[in-house]
Parts: C-alpha cells; structure tokens; sequence
C-alpha cells in the first residue's frame, strides 16, 4: 500500500481512488446516472448426490466446516450482524481459520462491532488481508489511521446486496450464525436462546455464496419452521454451546431519549409529518432506533391517534414502539429489517403482520425496484450535514470513522427523507459548508429537523408550500448554521486530513462517492 | 487594595469541571508566577476544531483581568465562550488575582422589558453551576427561565456560579423567556445582586422571606445597583415564603415595595417547618397556599406556585396545576422542559371558560352601547365583578394566543 493510489474527481466533486485492492472503481456518476449491465452472478451448481439423502449435514466443528468448504488464502469470508454487540460466531470462524493457517482472508461482514476487536490481531497476524464492511470503535480506528493492508469498502446494506448480486464481491464461504437451525440448514432467527428476529442480511451470503455454513446454538428437528434461510443453500451446519451473549444481542427495553433538546427534534418531525400532510390514512414511515427515532415513532403515535389515521406499513428497524403501533391497530404490518429489542423479537415471532423482509426486498437498487423509494417519510440521523442538504454518516467530523452506512443510503430513495439532528454537537456544529465524507446526495435529502428550526430543501418547493400555515420554525438552514456558529464562537476549524485514501464510501449503483483517508 | 496583602494570597487556583460525563463545562488550573508570560496547556474534545479560539480566548480573557505570568492549564468539555470566560476568571479570583476586574463575554441584545403583570405561567430552574442546561433552556418556551445561585448550587460553588450566571446573562439568547435569578439569602445575596444586577435580570427571587425587611433591603440594593450602572428598566422582585413564620408574614411581604411583581412559596422547607409530609395532593400546604394568594390579591401582585417535583408523573403535574389554578395561583416553577406544556395547558382557561367570558364581555358592551345600565345574558342579570372577571380572563388568554 505504498504505492500511490490513482485518484479521479467524481460526479460530486470529490477525488476518491481509481482502484481498491486491485479492482477498477467506477467514480461516482450522479443519482441514477449509472447503467448496469451484464448478468447476476451466480454460485456453483451442486448435486443433491455430494448432500447425505436424510438431510443432516452437520459436521463437528467449525474448523472442520471451513476445511470442508475448502477454505484456502485469499478468500472471502462473510458474516451477517444481527447479533450485533452479542455476536460470537464471526470471531469463532476467523479464528478457526487462523487455526487451519489460511491467510489474507477478505472479511465481509454485514457490519462489524466493537466486541469484535479480535479481529485487529487476526489482520496483524496475516489471517485478514482487509475488511469490506462497516467499520467502527477499535476496528474503525486501525482502518483509518493505516493499519490495514487493503482498503476498507463501505456499503450500504443494499449496495452490499448489489455487490454480491453482480458480481462485484464473491463470497467463497458464508458462516451464518442462526438463532435456530435443523440439520438441514434451515435457519431462523425469531426463536431461540439467542433470538434475533430477522436474518434478512444473511439472506445474499446464503444464496450467491460458493459455500454455507450455519451455525446454530438452538439444533431442532426437520423442519425448523418458518425458515428464513433455506437449507437448499446450505453445505455444513455446526452446532455450538452459544452463538452470543443475548444481552447484548437485542436490548431488553430500547429507550426513548430524554433529552429536551432531542424531544424537541423528535416533536418537530412528528408535527412535520401531519402538517405536510404525509401523515395520511395509508401511509408510511421509516425510523431507526436512535433515541430521537423512537421518540419521533412515539409524538407520531398521538397524532396519528388524535387524527384517526392509519399507516398501511412502518418499516423496522423494530422496537417496542413500532410493536406497540401494530398492536394498537395504527399499522396494518411492520416489514423488519432488523429487530432491536426483546418487544420486536417477541412481535415477529409471533405476529404474521410483523414480517422479516431482506435488502433485497427492501434496499437493492439494481433490482426491479425496491420498497425504500415506496415509503412516504423517513427519519434518519448524520453526523454532519452542508448548506446543500449533503450529509455524512460514515465519519466524525475528523474524518474518523464512526458508523456503517447501514440502510441509510437506501433510504434516501423515501419520498420525503428527514435528517434529525442536534443543531450543535459539544460546541461542533452539524450544519456545515462542507461535508467532510459524503454519504447521501443532498438532492436526495428534503428537510433537516434541529431544535433550532426545521430547514426544507430549496428543491422541495412542494413541501415549502405545504408548510405554509403551519407553525412549525421552518428556517432557511443558512440561517440556522448562523445563529449555531455565533453560538459557538465562530466556524469550526477545519480538520486537515491525510492524502492517503483507507477506505471508499460506495454509492448505492457501486459507484464510488467518497474516500475516507488516513489520520495519525 | 492592599498590595502587600494581595500579593501575600496570590496561590494556585482551580475552577470548573471536566470528565467522562461533563458536557458543555470546563476545569481551569491556574499557577501564578512572577515572570515566564502566559504557558496553556490544553485538552479538549473539540481541540481541532476549537482549540486555537480556546487559546486565543484564554489570552484574551487572562490579558482583560491583568493576568501577565501564568500557567494555565485547560480540560475542555465542549464549553461555550462564555462559560470559558466564567471559569477562568473564577480561578483567576480564587487565586487571588484580578481583584475588582471583570472579563465580560459579548452581549446578546436584551429582549423587550418585562411588564409587572406579565404571563408568568412557567418558571424553569436551571442550576447556576451547570452551563449544559442554559444554552437551549429558551427554546423549551416557558414564560421564564431561573438562573439559580442558591439551593442547588454548592457552598463551595457561590462564586463560580455567580460569574457564570452573569456571563449567561450577557451572552445566551433565552427568546421571548423572562430571565429571573434566585439570588441567596441576605448576607450572601448581596454579593449575588452586585454581580447580577448590571447584567439586568428582569425578576430577582429572593428565597426563605420571613420579613418584609428582607425585601426591603434587596430592593434598596438593587435600586442602588441599577443607578450605579445606570440601568432603566425594571427589575422586579418575586419574594419566596418558606415558613410559617413567612406565610403569617405574606401580605406586608407582598406590599412593601411596587417593585415586587409576584410572591411565591417554595413547599419543601414550608412543611419541612411545619414537621408534615408532603403529599402530591398539598393536603398540608393548603392554608398556607390559600393565605398566600389572598396575600397576594391583598397586594396587588401575582400568586405563583411551588414546583412538582416528581418530573415523571405528568398526571399528578396535571392535577396539581388544575387545583392550584383553581386556587388562584397564575403559575408554578418546573425543574423539567417537559413540565411546561403540561403547566401551560392547566393554567390556560379552557375554550367553555373563554366562549362563556366572550359572550359576557360582547353583552357588557352591548349594554354599555345602549345605555342600560344592567347587562343580561339570555335570562340571566349579569353583576359587574363577573363582567371584571371575564374582562381579565379573556385579556389573559389573549397573552396565551388563546382567544
């Protein structure tokens, strides 16, 4: 990585590199500038002969399963995060990988977690050659002071999809940790000692993947039912005392902020919603799980309650607070991407109205279309966001890393997307006149929501208009960005950043938007 | 000043706060020295982006209070200028230095002067010592905001609260709030007038009054302090009854000055004195409570309620303030943001109320048009103190953008 990395001015202006570990890049081209092409990749075909005819493909280990995979240097090794912080089964496959002595594995987790710090010493013995996954807390910080060979790719969780879809990252072995499993492979994760609710972002590594190995804490007899990964797709399942630590795997009550300041925002967005008239019978929402989210989900419950309107669908992200709508009758279904808390675990395991969906339903964009750009209104957070509605979310405003992208990218395809944010972050403004990573277009972002006032993007003179009467602070964002730096004694100085890219911010098309480059 | 003796208590100093779980606050540690200038030492979570202004500010401020040789070193939690400024010119003081100076952050321009008879529905406390609170406690929109230098700031704390409560004066936009102080008791609250006062409050709480010479005094020290700095506006006084001995004492509390614009009751120490409970229903405060709004309409000024302490119970909030409306009371304090739209709500009158009041004003003004001399409304004789009431609840909420 000492050579000199090629670097190209992208459609958004920003200079990103024109190769990442060895493979061409494509600069950013604009929103939907950029024709795929070709056909969707595809994993071996196999015979149910190499497959024991009653169905239980368990082996006795998982070093055993990676042997059998044919695990050799330089692959690639995947893991999905719905256990999140609780998750055992990614550091048990890579170490057993170290074990066997395979080398320069590319990891490719969904995300990756604090707790698996563990892999720092695995790419420091060679084991891993780079991560192309959400980077944060210790691992965040190797990557961006240097230290990992490659360079880090971030993904949404739909450009990830897309990626493996066409072909850009090809997973030789998947290692899927599963809540419950039968020997077959078939696999679920509303159920179990370790339940997580949905596998949706397992479900690509389960299909495209050369091979699948399931990892289960909870074996059931044939069938486990429902199955949320098929075990037609499934070459080894393992079975082990404990895939995590359920503590931390889902919360047991997730918490709304109680913060004025963050309640303000929350209320804000609320009233937002009812007074552009997006908040309809019919309609829809997204929102994390965020402290401000959850807030928003509740001031919007008693409007929608006061109202008499009801929504035809919320995205999860699931809590208790969206569990509590579906069971209020305010929401005919919840499509969950992932769930937070034990209420969403225990509602979509039970509930035929609470339903897993995957990025492919929800997110991929090189698909027939999906159900982000369906959605109505969408909250979401950012660490930093400019005059033009540009934000970033993968970054402090050093330019460290901080956050995956998660689905965030994806859903600023809603039709109204809302950044809510604290105006000032310890004296560090939010509204800035420069992102410092670019990760959302902010043609694609319609309105900021702070404590100070609500700002409408220019673009979005249909909802400027629709907020006419209203008593909201609606405020240009200019004008916000003044009062928060007068407050603050001046503009922030800018942060110098290195010259040397450590990892490329991917668009949603795989396009690259922006590089994160190297600090300290 | 004595310089011998001055220079005698010239010491190390510190001032402030820092750690894991301070926001918005910083801790300054002062060694002076007889030459070497002006050595900073700084940490802080925002020192790329504020570090340089930090530094530049620490000169500026220590230049400002005559400080030349010194090593000043800085823990920074993301503090604002103008809690910067409060706390090394704390530590400056503490170390005995900068007698007589004052380093004050720039001024925010003052909202319109309060009128004696404003809406006065919702005071919210914020500590004295804790900068966090202060900066967005004006966009919560409770009628008032109350810097507090007593209770709830440390013995140890008055002076550093009193600076910082000054430089908040000066420096934070509280909107359209009334900005109140809650002064010490007398003698120490004369320290807090002689700072506070230049920086024009637009109400000075006086705590635990029991004479009407307390007030008296206070009122002396202010009218002295407003000629001195030249200041034209009013600032009035809210008198806080906290005894039994102060209850007794309500009407000539009320009455002793027409700068006091309210009177109120602060109920912890008030059954603390009488030896009783309290109870979320005030049971035991009710006498006094009645006494005081009687008082108060005695006197001509507005009766104003404790705080409900328990900020979780938004129901048992509910019921307080519907009851202490009923009672008489304009207001309460709350110690959450949270509390003040659910305080707004109770004292607001309810649309029956408004349309009824409405009806009898539009009827007196009929009467008055045709000459009569007695108002009716439908069948009923309507009597002039019922006029004088609807007169005053629909101006009221009209304050309240209600009818």
């Amino acid at each position: 990585m000492t050579d000199r990395i090629e670097l190209v001015q992208n459609a958004a202006g920003r200079m990103v590199p024109a190769l990442a570990n060895g493979k061409p890049q494509i600069p950013y081209l604009g929103v939907g500038q950029y024709e795929p092409h070709g056909r969707k990749a595809a994993p071996p075909v196999r015979s149910s002969k190499d497959y024991p005819e009653n169905g239980d493909k368990r082996v006795a280990d998982l070093e055993a399963a990676l042997r059998n995979c044919g695990l050799r240097d330089g692959m690639v090794i995947s893991n999905h995060h719905h256990l999140r912080d609780g998750d055992s089964v990614a550091l048990m496959a890579l170490q057993a990988a170290a074990r066997i002595g395979v080398k320069d594995l590319m990891w490719f987790p969904s995300a990756s977690f604090p707790s698996q710090k563990g892999a720092i010493e695995l790419m420091e013995a060679g084991t891993i050659h780079h991560i192309e996954g959400s980077m944060n807390g210790p691992l965040g910080e190797y990557a961006t002071q240097g230290k990992m060979r490659g360079m880090g790719v971030l993904r949404s969780h739909g450009g990830r999809w897309q990626a493996i879809q066409d072909g850009e990252v090809h997973i030789d072995v998947a290692v899927i940790a599963a809540p419950t499993a039968d020997a077959f492979g078939n696999a679920d994760g509303s159920h179990g000692k370790s339940a997580c609710g949905s596998l949706g972002f397992a479900l690509a590594d389960s299909i495209y993947a050369d091979r699948v190995i399931v990892v289960t804490d909870h074996l059931v007899a044939f069938p486990c039912i429902p199955w949320q990964i098929q075990g037609n797709h499934v070459d080894f399942v393992v079975e082990v005392p404990s895939i995590g630590d359920p503590a931390k795997i889902v919360s047991g009550t997730t918490q709304i902020t109680r913060s004025p300041d963050r309640l303000r925002i929350a209320e804000f967005v609320a009233c937002f919603l009812r007074d552009a008239g997006i908040m309809r019978d019919g309609f829809s929402f997204q929102a994390g799980a965020g402290g401000i989210a959850l807030a928003f989900v509740d001031y919007l419950r008693r409007l929608m309650k006061e109202s008499g309107v009801k929504a035809r669908f919320v995205r999860g992200g699931s809590t208790k607070y969206l569990v509590e709508l579906l069971q209020e009758g305010l929401t005919d279904y919840i499509l969950d991407g992932q769930t937070f808390d034990l209420d969403g675990v225990k509602s979509i395991a039970g509930d035929p109205r609470h339903v897993a969906t995957s990025p492919f339903t929800s997110y991929n964009y090189h698909g027939k279309g999906n159900f982000a750009s369906m959605v109505d209104a969408v909250v979401l957070g950012a660490t930093e966001v400019d005059v033009n509605f540009n934000a970033n979310v993968v970054t402090h405003s050093d330019g460290r890393l901080l956050h995956g992208i998660g689905g965030w990218q994806n859903c600023l395809a809603a039709k109204c997307t809302i950044l809510a944010v604290p105006s000032f972050r310890d004296r560090i403004p939010v509204i800035v006149d420069e992102v410092t990573t670019l990760t959302g277009p902010g043609e694609l972002i319609d309105v900021v929501a702070t404590e100070r006032g609500i700002a409408i993007n220019p673009r979005r003179q249909d909802l400027i208009d629709a907020l006419k009467g209203s008593n909201l602070p609606i405020r240009p964002i200019q004008d916000i960005k003044a009062e928060v730096e007068r407050i603050c004694g001046g503009k922030p100085a800018r942060p110098k950043l290195g010259d040397r890219p450590v990892a490329v911010v991917k668009w949603v098309d795989g396009t690259v938007l922006d590089a994160v480059w190297q600090i300290g | 000043m004595a310089t011998e003796e001055t220079k005698k208590r010239v010491c190390c100093a510190e001032a402030g706060r820092w750690g894991q779980d301070v926001r918005s606050d910083l801790h300054v540690a002062l060694e002076p020295r007889d030459r070497g200038g002006v050595e900073i030492t700084l940490e802080s979570r925002v020192s790329l982006y504020y570090g340089d202004s930090i530094r530049g500010q620490t000169c500026q401020v220590l230049e400002s209070l005559g400080v030349r040789h010194v090593k000043i070193s800085i823990h920074d939690e993301g503090a604002l200028p103008f809690v910067i400024a409060a706390r090394i010119e704390t530590a400056v003081k503490r170390a005995g230095l900068g007698n007589e100076i004052k380093s004050l952050p720039e001024k925010v321009a003052l909202s319109a002067p309060s009128r004696r008879d404003r809406l006065r529905r919702s005071r919210l406390y914020l500590p004295g010592s804790e900068p966090k609170y202060f900066i967005n406690a004006g966009l919560h929109g409770p009628d008032a905001i109350i810097l507090d230098l007593e209770d709830s700031v440390h013995p140890a704390e008055k002076d550093s609260a009193r600076i910082l409560v000054r430089n908040a004066l000066r420096a934070v936009e509280f909107g359209a709030c009334e900005r109140m102080v809650r002064i010490n008791q007398l003698p120490l609250g004369l320290q807090d007038l002689a700072e506070v006062i230049p920086e024009s409050p637009d109400v000075v709480l006086i705590p635990k009054v029991e004479h009407p010479g307390q007030v008296a005094e206070v009122d002396r020290m202010i009218g002295e302090l407003k000629t001195r700095s030249g200041i034209n506006r009013p600032i009035w006084i809210m008198p806080i009854v906290e005894s039994a001995l102060g209850i007794e004492n309500a009407f000539a509390i009320a009455s002793v000055s027409s700068n006091v614009c309210a009177i109120t009751i602060g109920l912890e120490d008030y059954t603390a004195d009488l030896g009783v409970v309290k109870t979320s229903d005030g049971r035991e405060s009710f006498y006094a409570r009645a006494k005081l709004v009687n008082a108060a309409r005695a006197a001509g000024v507005q009766a104003i309620d404790s705080v409900f302490s328990d900020v979780g119970d938004m129901d048992g909030l509910r019921r307080w303030g519907e009851n202490s409306r009923a009672m008489g009371f304009e207001g309460m304090g709350c110690l959450h943001p949270a509390q003040i739209r659910v305080i707004h709500e109770t004292f607001a009158p309810s649309p029956a109320e408004i349309d009824k009041a409405l009806k009898i004003v539009a009827a007196f003004e009929e009467a008055q048009q045709k000459g009569l001399a007695v108002v009716s409304l439908g069948s009923k004789m309507i009597d002039p103190p019922v006029v004088e009431r609807a007169r005053n609840l629909v101006a009221r909420a009209n304050q309240m953008g209600k009818a």
